[in-house]
């Protein structure tokens, strides 16, 4: 959360007291619980509310199912065929939700600050899927699921936002951000420990 | 594992959806006037067919879109996807 009179931000693993890094047989395991998210919904098939979304945050919103695009400092996720998740730097969800605002005012579209509504996992190294495998039934193989895809779906009974930001080939393994509902953090960073072994 | 294929996300484990019974089942007009057996008959009969049968289902863990599945109840293979606004397909060679 940024600036403003509301309490700062705590991360849901605030209790574990720092202990939310975990590197073990060629995985590791960290949480990053400051990025900025904004749901944003509105009609896919209207070029000029797309218009509008790109000269507001210069992004243009993945059409593709299960995709991202990626305009440094954000990323977009496909969440829907009227749907999207933002992702920003800690801190300026508030700006992403202004200039948003101010451009689908005329539409019919919602624009919501979710950034405390999930924490997230990354997940990275060559072991990653085979852990993801462990408790996910989505196929996980490079070749189904790669660099900026993206999927809802149940990671260990949890519904989860699955997001892959790395490629395989990079040095330190494919990378994937998992967004995780705040009130399952603990159970699943519990599952996870447990699950690298 | 059963696997249902939604309209945007392609095959999905069967956890990830919520199915929404049968489909294409109108409200019937005038409801502040029709007898008791027949709200009862709109609320409550369902075919239950052994085969061919036509429902709706919700990716309530993904997209949380709904859409039409036709789906065997005796063998479970889905035979069609089509989505809210379409009619139901005829399935060839299959009679419902
Ligand atoms: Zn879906």
């Amino acid at each position: 959360m940024g600036s403003g009179s509301m309490a700062d931000a705590r991360s849901p693993l605030a209790h574990l007291d720092g202990a939310t890094v975990i590197e073990r047989d060629g995985v590791r395991l960290a949480e990053n619980p400051d990025a900025g998210k904004v749901n944003l919904r509105g009609d896919a098939g209207d070029a000029v509310w797309l218009a509008a979304i790109q000269a507001a945050v210069e992004i243009d919103l993945p059409q593709a199912p299960n995709t991202s695009t990626e305009t440094p400092p954000l990323s977009a996720l496909w969440l829907a065929p009227d749907e999207w998740m933002l992702v920003c730097a800690d801190g300026s969800e508030g700006d992403v939700v202004a200039s948003l605002e101010g451009a689908v005012a005329e539409f019919h579209a919602s624009v919501v600050d979710v950034t405390d509504a999930r924490t997230v996992f990354r997940l990275s190294g060559a072991g990653a899927r085979n852990l993801l495998a462990k408790g996910c039934a989505l196929d996980l193989h490079p070749r189904a699921f790669g660099l900026g895809d993206v999927a809802q779906t149940m990671l260990a009974k949890a519904a989860v936002i699955l997001h892959q930001t790395t490629d395989d080939a990079d040095e330190a393994g494919p990378v994937f951000d998992i967004y995780v509902p705040r009130s399952f953090a603990d159970y699943l960073w519990s599952w996870l420990t447990d699950a690298i072994g | 594992m059963l696997l249902i294929p939604c309209p945007w996300c392609g095959e999905r484990d069967v956890h990830e959806f919520h199915c929404g019974g049968e489909a294409h089942i109108t409200r019937p007009a005038g409801a502040d006037t029709i007898d008791d057996a027949a709200w009862a008959d709109y609320l409550f009969m369902r075919q239950n067919p052994k085969g061919l049968y036509y429902e709706r289902w919700n990716h309530a863990h993904g997209c949380r879109k709904w859409f039409h599945v036709v789906r065997d109840t005796v063998s479970d293979q889905i035979l069609a996807v089509y989505q809210m606004d379409e009619a139901p397909p005829d399935i060839p060679g299959r009679s419902s």
